[in-house]
Parts: structure tokens; sequence; C-alpha cells
């Protein structure tokens, strides 16, 4: 497997949903280029990371308006 | 649906306000998030989110609960932003400035993915990055950034943590071109973590700015 081909499937990887017919081309290639390697890691600490976002602002607040149209909501 | 959410449903449906409040508190702040995708002003946000939730209050009777309630929520938000967000029209014009940027497509290799080869991060633990705050900064800097879909999907996907199947519903996208777009947003994540990581740790005084060179050394 070349580096194109290993790259469409870094999505799957993240999922580990590689293909089974495609895992040991892929994990080959891994194993001998440091460049997709090194990415693969680092796009899986990006989407961990992601996960991991404070939540910037709490409007959750429930509005007055919002209670009154579901308790008046019709049935 | 969930064996758990069937009876938080019917509760919902039998007009029960602690259940309606606890909803309106848990999804909110995603729900406000995902909203700012759709347009650059926070007060449009704001309607669109409380147009979405006028929206589930008169849906509650019709749900049936074949998606999640999260999903169908989700998607009642796009419709409605949808609709709002188009008379917004600095939303066209930012659009129209992104067309011109080279996005990855499958078979290009790393074509829009990286310029330079990457190197590892120097850092004990790499998947600790997420424990530096200035680093968690600069990635949502970074996602505020991302282009208007690739936004969404990686809010849906990766913030939310719905299912793919979910985000294509939601997005009414296919899954290869959520796939896509996913790639396409998590690389430019990983690009704007690798410039914090490697300004913020080099000796060649690339990065002037404080915060970089501050936290570079908080993740060491």
């Amino acid at each position: 497997m070349n580096c194109y081909e290993a790259i469409d499937l870094m999505g799957d990887a993240l999922e580990n949903r590689v293909p089974s017919e495609s895992r040991p081309g892929f994990d080959e290639h891994l194993g001998e280029c440091p460049s997709c390697r090194t990415y693969l890691d680092q796009l899986r600490s990006t989407v961990r990371a992601l996960a991991h976002l404070p939540r910037r602002r709490d409007t959750s607040a429930l509005t007055s308006e919002l209670l009154a149209a579901f308790r008046n909501r019709p049935r | 649906m969930s064996e758990i959410e069937a009876p938080f449903l019917a509760r919902l449906k039998s007009g029960d306000e602690a259940a309606f409040a606890g909803l309106v508190a848990d999804l909110g702040p995603g729900l406000f998030d995902f909203a700012r995708t759709f347009t650059s002003s926070p007060a449009l946000a704001e309607d669109i989110v409380q147009e979405t939730w006028l929206g589930v209050i008169r849906g509650l009777g019709a749900f049936e609960g074949r998606a999640s309630l999260k999903t169908w929520i989700f998607s009642i938000l796009v419709r409605r932003a949808r609709t709002i967000a188009a008379r917004d029209a600095r939303l066209r014009a930012r659009a129209a400035a992104r067309a011109a940027e080279v996005e990855w497509e499958p078979g290009q290799g790393r074509r829009g993915l990286w310029e330079e080869t990457p190197v590892p991060w120097s850092v004990e633990d790499p998947e600790a990055i997420h424990q530096s705050h200035e680093a968690l900064v600069v990635l949502q800097s970074a996602l505020d950034g991302l282009p208007e879909m690739q936004r969404q999907v990686v809010l849906l996907r990766d913030v939310e943590g719905l299912s793919a199947g979910d985000v294509c519903n939601i997005l009414a996208l296919s899954e290869t071109n959520v796939r896509v777009i996913l790639h396409r947003g998590r690389a430019k994540l990983r690009q704007a973590l690798d410039r914090y990581v490697r300004d913020g740790t080099s000796d060649r005084g690339a990065c002037t700015e404080p915060m970089g060179r501050i936290a570079g050394r908080g993740i060491r």
C-alpha cells in the first residue's frame, strides 16, 4: 500500500473500521512510513482533544417564553 | 431509541416541565455552538436555537422516536437555521471567499492535508494534548475558523459525539461526503495544533505570541 491509499483509509482507522482486506497492507504501510504514522497519531490526538473542548457559554437558561410554549402546547 | 430514552420521551410527551428543562439545559449549549456555524451573528444564533425549541415543542406529539431525541432536535435546528440564515448575506460572502482553498480529495494523497512532513509532537504523551488548556483554546479558535460545512460536521461528530450515520441524516449529506468533509476539517485542526506545539517549543523564535511559548512549555 502507498501513502495515497493509506491516507484514504485514515478516517476508517480512527474508528477502527479499516476493512479487513485492507488491514494488513495498511498496517504494513504505517510500519514503514513515519509520515503517515505521525499524521495518523496526531489526527487521533486532535479528535480526542475535540471531545474535551469546554463549553463556552451556558445560555441554556430556560426562558419563560419557552416554558409557556411547552405548558400550552396543543396535545 | 435507547431504553433510557423511551421513558424520558414519555415524560416529555406528558408535559413534565422538569424533563423539558433538563433537555434544554443538556442540549442548549451544543445547539448554540452548532447554530453559530450557520451565521456570524450571535443574536441570530440565539434566535435559531429558540426557534428550534419551539419546533421541538410543536413536533413532540408526533415524534415517534425512530431517531434519537438528540438527532431529531439537531435536524430541526438545521431546517430552522437554513431558513433564517439564508437571509444572512455575510454567510454567502464568507463561503465564496473560501471556495478558493485547496481541499483534500480522496486519492490525492496528502495534498490539502499537510505541507511539511509531519514531525512527532515533542510531548511525552501526544494523546494528552487535550490536558493543556492552551491547546484547547487554539483548537477552539481553529474550529471557529473552519469553513461552514467542515465546522458543522466536526462539531456534530467529534464535539457532540453523534454517530456518522446521524451526522449524515442531520445535514442531509451522503456518507462519502461526510467522510471527506470530516477529514478536511480534522486535517486543518491537526495543522493548527501542530503549529501551536512546534512554534511553542521551537528555538527558532518563529512564534512571538506569548501564549504559544507559555503553552508550549505547559504540554512538554
